[in-house]
């Protein structure tokens, strides 16, 4: 499976999927669908490297939290992600992300993520045998 | 949603009969016309949270209710910590006392239209709204812990505003029982430049008309006339509030099954009000209050600035201030009985009825004012609260229109330039840091508030007073 991301309907938010051959890389690829919901992804220059861990009890909460630490550096350190590499082993996750300042007059980035809920929170196998990570982020 | 299976108590009532592990029934305030348009959603979620431990009377749903995460937004519970009661993150939401202030100007919509352009521009220029805005303020630890355990009374001794505010803000300005202690250092750093910014979304700053006076007598009370301009308010906790909402919500998912609640759905994660994790969240959670009756002050002060210097004759007392993502412990009667009751609404305004003893002596006799922001383009509404509230949801509701197409659909459907062109066609100045997300906020993308307004006044649940319609919209 190729890895990809996109956004599922909700009516109040907005819901992130990603896909990918394992769940880090569907992990990656959802935390790209949440800057998709600021702003495209593929135009951003990201240029500055920052670190991220997190641990949770089983894979949903994992992905709820590894969401919410993202938007959590987004947030504080006024920054936009454009590429993630994850690592996962055994509930602990650790991942870098190359991040750009926000830019307002460049990006105008639409809507700051306020968390990731646990609604629609999905980390499943696919019957091909790729990964799917998804849940719905609150803007 | 299909109407097959309710009971339609009233015109605009219908009960969810107690079915599978529900311990209370659900009702939902609505017209028949909102409830075919209401998600299916809410009858799942509103039947959820009426099996939560400790739920009293019934679940209820506003007409604006809608798919939220655990609670439907527009749902209204109360729950009994005697009768092992839980308190839940989700049924507060992530924006925690998100709401709206309206404060009067004294001056009239044709002297706002002189100077529509440049007073559009100053507050553009004033008020920090978007992505990455940061506030002139920036907290460390021990003004944190001041603002978070005095709110909006702690931004008045600040300098910003008068004490004259506090007295018509809910909680007088200030939450009791906050525990700054119980925030994460996380949420405070999140916080750190945020105070006094409008945030992003569905938050804005508008200066409204007075369009047209429903009631007349409460609008006296109000201080309302048709042709008054006022400005309102909308935004929250900004990001201290959504820390707590996210970590208290991951924290209630995974130590229910220790508390020996089965959640039909993690969605829905709580806690007894009466364990440890409760309390801390309660006192978090009420610091995250006062965070945003701080914030909305803070901003209420920049407004008064920019019209000083815009229209020096105008003069902006508050007209109200109301939360509408709330927990929040009141007395209520039930069969009779005075109990204590830890009230959520979440994307419900409180709404008490004349006569009741925490509303300012002016406005005692007319009811509280209950604050509708409507979306960008559209009208908002004043109601008042109803006698007849408090037997139909405990003194709630509505608080605002509800979205109708999702953000995708809207930016798929509108390019937010041409929003922005139609609407200054029409007299209204739009002020944004993000085309996008005018797009996603088009007027079009939200139900009609209009109908929403009259559904809550026909289920008794508050009186229609004024609508505002809008001159300027700054939007986050």
């Amino acid at each position: 499976m190729s890895a990809r991301w996109e956004h599922f309907e909700h009516s109040a938010d907005v819901g992130v999927r990603g896909y990918g051959a394992t769940p880090a890389e569907a992990f990656e690829q959802a935390a790209l669908a949440l800057t998709a919901v600021l702003v495209d992804p593929a135009t951003l220059v990201p240029r500055e490297r920052i670190v991220l861990h997190c641990t949770a009890p089983d894979r949903e909460l994992l992905l709820a939290t590894w969401l919410d630490a993202v938007i959590y550096e987004m947030a504080v350190r006024r920054v936009l992600f454009g590429r993630f590499e994850v690592n996962i082993d055994d509930g602990e996750l650790d991942a870098t992300g190359w991040a750009e300042p926000v830019d307002r007059e460049r990006h105008h980035p639409a809507v700051e993520v306020k968390g990731a809920t646990l609604t629609a929170l999905e980390v499943r196998e696919q019957p091909d045998g790729g990964w799917l990570a998804q849940c719905v982020v609150d803007v | 949603m299909e109407l097959g299976g309710l009971t339609r108590l009233a015109e605009c009532a219908w009960q969810i009969p107690m079915q599978g592990p529900m311990r209370v029934p659900a009702v939902i305030y609505a017209t028949e016309t909102l409830m075919r348009e209401m998600d299916e959603k809410v009858r799942e979620q509103i039947s959820n949270v009426a099996a939560l431990p400790g739920i009293v009377r019934a679940a209820y749903a506003m007409p604006d209710a809608h798919w939220g995460y655990g609670f439907p937004i527009g749902g209204v519970a109360l729950f009994d910590p005697r009768e092992g009661g839980v308190v839940s993150a989700g049924g507060v939401g992530f924006d925690i006392s998100c709401g709206v202030r309206c404060l009067h100007t004294g001056v009239r919509s044709e002297d706002v239209r002189a100077v529509q352009r440049e007073l559009a521009d100053a507050l553009y220029a004033r008020i920090p709204a978007g992505v990455g805005s940061t506030g002139s303020l920036s907290l460390r630890s021990r003004d944190m812990d001041a603002m978070l355990g005095g709110g909006a009374r702690w931004a008045v001794e600040q300098g910003y505003g008068e004490a004259a505010d506090l007295e018509r803000t809910e909680e007088h300005g200030t939450m009791a029982g906050a525990d700054p202690h119980a925030v994460s250092p996380e949420a405070k750093r999140r916080q750190r430049d945020e105070l006094g910014t409008l945030g992003s979304g569905n938050h804005y700053l508008e200066v409204q008309e007075v369009a047209a006076i429903l009631a007349p007598v409460q609008a006296r009370a109000f201080g309302l006339a048709a042709g008054d301009v006022v400005v309102s308010i909308h935004c929250g906790s900004r990001g201290l509030g959504h820390q707590i909402g996210t970590e208290f919500l991951k924290r209630m998912a995974i130590e229910a099954p220790r508390h020996g609640i089965a959640l039909p759905d993690r969605e829905l994660a709580c806690a007894p009000i009466d364990s440890p994790l409760g309390e801390e969240y309660l006192g978090a959670m009420r610091a995250a209050i006062n965070c945003a009756l701080a914030n909305r002050q803070v901003l209420t002060q920049l407004v008064r600035e920019v019209f000083a210097d815009v229209l020096p004759q105008a003069r902006l007392p508050l007209l109200y201030d109301v939360s509408h993502n709330t927990c929040k412990l009141e007395t209520h009667e039930v069969d009779g009985r005075t109990r204590r009751l830890y009230v959520h609404r979440k994307g419900a305004t409180r709404a008490f009825g004349p006569g009741h003893p925490d509303l300012p002596e002016a406005l005692r006799d007319a009811g509280q004012p209950v604050l509708i922001g409507g979306s960008m383009g559209t009208s908002s509404w004043v109601l008042a609260g109803a006698a007849s509230g408090e037997a139909s949801a405990f003194a709630s509701a509505c608080h605002g229109a509800g979205r109708a197409l999702s953000r995708h659909q809207a930016a798929k459907r509108w390019r937010g330039r041409e929003v922005v062109d139609e609407l200054a066609r029409a007299g209204i100045l739009i002020r944004s840091p993000s085309i996008r997300g005018v797009a996603e906020e088009a007027p079009g993308a939200y139900k009609d508030v209009g109908t929403v307004v009259d559904a809550a006044e026909r289920a008794g649940l508050a009186v229609k007073v004024a609508r505002l319609a809008p001159l300027v919209c700054v939007k986050g």
